[in-house]
């Protein structure tokens, strides 16, 4: 069970950070608000609940590590470094402009807190095999979540990492499986299905847990199991709605990779202030 | 002036062939409206084929389709589609030299906000080591659907790189594409200038500023880069006596490289190279972007006064 404080504590940091990735979306004039806001819980719980850090010292060694696999959702992972003070909030306003830490996709060398430049899709659980792999050779507890999108599945390097994952028994390593049920050309079932996930990453030998995306109860939860499980990575199936939170952008294909105007980012910030 | 990008001009082309041609068919890896090959799509449901984001698979699967006696056209970024799937471009396409196209849009720093990632400036290397690989970079909407009829014309892999931002024309329809053959768009005597793609409009622009000032430029849209005429590379060469070429592609492997393969080994001149200096790019506005990294008319100017310099030292 967890304090009401604590939930409602989430919640309202979601809220802050969805104003958030409006707004430097539509300050930026492009970007990725569809994949952003569908995972926006999950990265909360995370930044703000469950990760091992310390925003003083980026570097500390035994930290734990994040990698946004999905790297187009970079708007979320700025949104919530900067609200857990890696760098000054007045940084998320120049978003994608020349001479920014904050590029389109995210860059490890140019922003505080990012481990991995992700972008080109399908590379991160790869990469986060190799810190899991790390912190298990160099008798480090740290833990290592990584965050996938259901189109991005499609990759076949997905399915290479998965296979290593389980077969040097990565229980330090936890992923998501941001299911929003689109990508670009639309429902991710009518482009190339993916289904049925769970018996996939079962039949690839890992712990698979299926959770609502935006409950934080549930997030927690599957998080909790996922440390107390041995000798497997987890896979957390994240059910969520894609552009979640704003009326005109949810479970729409079309603001994948769209710029909200002037006036959306005005509507959007006051459906989200009724919330 | 009328501007079109050269994505735009190939997802037109497309759907004309289609009618032309059953064998035509499309694939593409989820970004079908950005790649513009949706239009072919929306036409002929039946020969397209949306593989996901899966671009190994994509061109695996074009590799097939023409083995299989199609013509596959395979679409996705530049950078995903030859640098995600190079080896299945290698060794399942040019290696046993089959019949498919693949048309990469999205290429260079004019990708604009979306970053280094995605700025994909070593395809033009990659592609024209490949042997059997022939590469295509058109300069605007005419050239490119002149290309990609040729390209259906031609037999083997071809390699063609379009790009995102809309582009001037500078072509009209009376103009005949032959693959493998320069274009020369205006003679000159004092300095050679070779560029390809988004880099030709400037390269225009640079030589009328030049002529202000009494240096009369020969201006070369070299948009097959492979195979390479070297004959009129060295025609004009050996009157002017100085070189400098412009791509939208890292100074490592492209245009400038092929250029200077071929002066050094065969009328060594002065010669300078425009292009990205080995180096990754950045967010931000595209034609910020160009002026940041000395993609302009500017620095072309600038490079053919040095080299007019050198020539006459
Ligand atoms: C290798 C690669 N191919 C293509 C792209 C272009 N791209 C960016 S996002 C995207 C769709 C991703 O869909 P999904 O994983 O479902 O993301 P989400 O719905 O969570 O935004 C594509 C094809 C890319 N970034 N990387
Ligand atoms: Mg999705």
């Amino acid at each position: 069970m967890y304090s009401e404080e604590l939930l409602n504590d989430l919640r309202s940091k979601a809220r802050l950070l969805r104003k958030d990735i409006i707004t430097m979306i539509g300050k930026a004039g492009s970007g990725h608000p569809g994949g952003s806001l569908s995972s926006v819980e999950i990265v909360t719980a995370l930044y703000f609940h469950e990760l091992k850090l310390d925003p003083t010292d980026p570097a500390w060694e035994v930290r734990d590590r994040f990698i946004l696999s999905k790297g187009h959702a970079a708007p979320l992972l700025y949104a919530a470094l900067a609200n857990r003070g890696f760098f000054p909030r007045e940084e998320i306003w120049g978003l994608r402009k020349l001479g920014s830490i904050l590029q389109g996709h995210p860059d490890r060398k140019s922003t505080p807190g990012v481990e991995m430049s992700t972008g080109s899709l399908g590379q991160g659980l790869a990469v986060s095999n190799g810190m899991a792999i790390a912190g298990k050779l160099s008798a480090a507890n740290w833990r290592v979540y990584v965050l996938l999108g259901d189109g991005e599945v499609q990759e076949g390097m997905v399915w290479e990492a998965a296979m290593a994952s389980s077969h040097y028994k990565l229980d330090n390593l936890t992923a998501f499986l941001d299911y929003n049920g689109l990508q670009i050309d639309g429902p991710v079932d009518e482009v190339m299905s993916p289904s049925p996930l769970a018996d996939k990453w079962k039949a690839f030998g890992w712990n698979v847990l299926t959770i609502d995306g935006h409950d934080f109860e549930s997030i927690l939860d599957a998080l909790q199991k996922a440390r107390e499980t041995k000798g497997k990575p987890t896979m957390i199936i994240a059910k969520t709605v894609k552009g979640k939170g704003i009326s005109f952008m949810e479970n729409n294909a079309d603001w994948h990779g769209r710029a909200p105007s002037a006036e959306q980012v005005k509507q959007a910030l006051a459906e989200l202030e009724q919330v | 002036m009328e501007k079109i990008a050269t994505r735009q001009a190939y997802g037109k082309a497309l759907v004309e062939l289609g009618q032309k041609n059953e064998d035509i068919v499309v694939l593409d890896a989820d970004l079908a409206k950005s790649t513009m090959t949706i239009e072919f799509g929306k036409r002929f449901p039946q020969r397209f084929f949306d593989m996901g984001v899966a671009e190994q698979n994509l061109l695996g699967t074009a590799a097939g389709l023409a083995a299989g006696g199609k013509i596959p056209f395979a679409s996705s970024f530049a950078v995903f589609a030859t640098g995600r799937a190079y080896d299945q471009i290698r060794n399942s396409i040019a290696y046993p030299r089959l019949n498919v196209k693949i048309a990469a849009t999205h290429a260079g720093i004019t990708v604009g906000e979306d970053g280094a990632s995605h700025q994909m400036l070593e395809d033009i290397a990659l592609m024209r080591a490949l042997p059997n690989m022939t590469v295509l970079v058109p300069a605007d909407a005419v050239e490119t659907r002149k290309a990609v009829f040729s390209a259906v014309e031609y037999e083997g892999p071809v390699y063609i790189r379009l790009g995102r931002p809309a582009l001037p024309i500078i072509y009209d329809d009376s103009y005949c594409f032959r693959l493998g053959k320069a274009s020369v768009l205006k003679e000159g005597d004092d300095v050679t200038i070779v560029s390809c793609g988004v880099m030709v409009s400037y390269t225009l622009e640079a030589a009328k500023k030049l002529q202000e000032e009494g240096i009369s430029a020969h201006v070369i849209n070299m948009s097959t880069i492979k195979p390479f005429d070297a004959s009129s590379l060295i025609e004009s060469v050996r009157k002017t006596g100085a070189v400098v070429t412009a791509e939208e592609h890292s100074i490592i492997g492209g245009l400038g490289s092929a250029v200077s393969e071929v002066i050094s080994e065969q009328c060594p001149v002065p010669l300078f190279r425009i292009g990205v200096n080995d180096q990754f790019g950045e967010s931000g506005p595209p034609q910020q972007l160009m002026d940041k990294y000395g993609l302009n008319i500017e620095r072309i100017v600038e490079a053919a006064k040095m080299v007019l310099k050198k020539k006459h030292k």
